[in-house]
């Protein structure tokens, strides 16, 4: 029984990744989870150059999931090269880059600074709904998203993983764009557009009025649409949504994806991935799995 | 490795007014005053999120917690009964920076007087302290400060206990050399600004965060030095990084 997983050439420890933007850079960690243990950790958002965030209402909880408009609060490229980067390459775990942006100039220089690193894998977020940056604007129409894939890939040396929103037109038409655009993988989804309001104060509850959605309860519809996608495209998946338990993982391995990624349920408890990949293997163990792939999209 | 949640067994958990709970844990802890525990019941996902709960009190090798109910999750906390558990991380986020000796004011607003049991304990012999409360109506946790401090003032919006109008006209800085504040973020900001170049202020934040331990900055606020996150560099911070605009 082994749950290593081989994803774009490299072996990956198990399945599980963390999400972007639930994880910083790993130190808040540091002292509750052995991050040697995980598959690996996409970095928390990064633009071209530094950001505050959003002002007003950041996070907000709805019925078994969590709205929130941080709003890409991030160093910028260059101070996580410097002062980020060395410390997460010490991790022994696999690291993912998570740039977002604002023009497509912005993402090239991004890409051309990360190019200068020995990093491995760029997940390219076109997915953010919180900010400009975020660059859910690139990523609503298939014509968008070809676009900006095909002029990060010219220049991008590194593994591109790009980051899919369920905001897209079509989750389908959106992932085939981007393969063809040359996308190494996909990870799916970031969160869902969403609304909150205070009936009281009668205003919505974030300054941006819409927030992005995540958390155990878009779970079903994350899984549908991983599915979807890995019945279209051919490149790897990182299936995202709501997983909580080594029960949801597997329904995203069994629906299409190579990898998943553990976002929301970080914030639950810190050392959730660890029980997460025990169930995991557990799970093989009981059934006699020897390998991950033997259950990959087997739906 | 650090514990993250563990299990608190109840020792009491009473309404001690119309909305307001006193819990106690079994929990022993070297917290400092001002900081806060992140605090679950049960395994289910709704509410999906702990609720960060600031510690009222670290005394007898217990963990007390005043809290008001006021949404889903404080609600089922209240509901817990005596003996029976709930998770709890902690203890998280900075403390009050103790002085050595002076004359303190604590100014609290409401709810916001929670951390100030466990302040007053933590300066303990030292303590030479005035307690000005401010609620809207009547008053709660004041029997169990008493003791500790040497006077205390009281207003209410409403008349009720004390005088009638805010604490913050009450409050005096001349006199002290520190003040410790909690309450609702106008109430602060004048306290702030009543103390400015007379006594340094210690405020004690509230905002909803998700994560409790610095990861999802869903807490972060702007200060004179940059983004600082609540949960993490605070909740107290000097009243001039918060209110420097």
């Amino acid at each position: 029984m082994d749950s290593s997983v081989k994803f774009l050439g490299t072996i990956f420890k198990n399945p599980v990744i963390v999400a972007s933007g639930t994880f910083g850079f790993g130190r808040e960690y540091e002292d509750f989870i052995d991050l040697s243990k995980l598959g690996g950790i996409s970095t928390k958002g990064l633009t071209l150059n530094p950001k505050d965030g959003n002002e007003g209402t950041r996070v907000f909880e709805t019925s078994s999931g969590m709205m929130n408009s941080i709003g890409l609060q991030n160093p910028g490229v260059k101070s996580f090269i410097e002062n980020e980067l060395p410390n997460m390459l010490t991790y022994n775990t696999e690291i993912l880059v998570n740039l977002g942006g604002n023009t497509i100039d912005e993402y090239l220089k991004g890409i051309e600074l990360l190019n200068k690193t020995n990093i491995k894998f760029i997940e390219l977020n076109i997915s953010c709904p919180n900010v400009k940056e975020g660059g859910m604007a690139f990523g609503i129409k298939e014509e968008d998203i070809f676009e900006i894939v095909s002029e990060v890939r010219k220049v991008s040396k590194k593994k591109l993983i790009v980051k899919l929103s369920p905001n897209a037109e079509d989750i389908t038409r959106a992932a085939l764009a981007a393969e063809r655009a040359g996308a190494d993988a996909l990870s799916l989804v970031n969160t869902f557009s969403a609304l909150a309001i205070d009936i009281k104060r009668r205003v919505a509850i974030f300054n941006n009025i819409k927030a992005g959605y995540s958390g155990p309860a878009i779970k079903p519809i994350a899984l549908r649409m991983v599915y979807d996608v890995a019945k279209t495209v051919s490149i790897p998946i990182m299936g995202i949504g709501g997983i909580v338990t080594a029960y949801d993982a597997i329904e995203f391995i069994m629906a299409g994806a190579t990898l998943i990624q553990v976002g929301t349920a970080n914030f639950i408890d810190p050392k959730i991935t660890l029980e997460i990949i025990d169930g995991i293997n557990n799970f093989m163990e009981e059934e006699g799995i020897k390998e991950l792939k033997e259950i990959r999209g087997i739906i | 490795m650090k514990e993250t949640y563990k299990d608190g067994v109840i020792l009491k958990n009473k309404e001690i007014f119309p909305n307001i709970f006193l819990m106690s844990l079994d929990i022993k802890t070297e917290a400092k005053s001002g900081q806060f525990f992140m605090l679950r019941t049960g395994d289910t996902l709704d509410p999906l999120l702990p609720r960060p709960l600031s510690i009222t009190s670290t005394r007898n090798g217990c963990t007390a917690f005043l809290y008001e109910v006021k949404g889903k999750g404080t609600n089922l906390i209240s509901r817990l009964n005596v003996g029976e558990k709930i998770k709890v991380f902690g203890p998280l986020g900075s403390g009050f920076e103790i002085p050595r000796k002076g004359k303190m004011a604590i100014v609290s607003g409401g709810i916001g007087i929670a951390p100030m049991l466990s302040l007053v304990e933590e300066l303990g012999k030292l303590s030479d302290t005035d307690l000005y409360a401010g609620f809207r109506t009547g008053s709660y946790l004041i029997d169990y400060l008493n003791p500790l401090v040497k006077n205390v003032f009281i207003a209410t919006e409403d008349g009720s206990v004390g005088e009638k109008g805010l604490i913050t006209d009450i409050f005096k800085p001349e006199g002290y050399d520190m003040v410790f504040t909690c309450g609702p973020v106008p109430m602060m900001e004048t306290v702030y600004k009543k103390t400015k170049g007379i006594v340094p202020v210690q405020i004690s934040m509230e905002r909803r965060m998700a994560c409790g331990f610095g990861a999802c900055l869903g807490c972060s606020i702007k200060t004179s030095k940059g983004m600082r996150r609540v949960c993490k560099e605070g909740p107290v911070f000097w009243g001039e990084e918060v209110f420097y605009g």
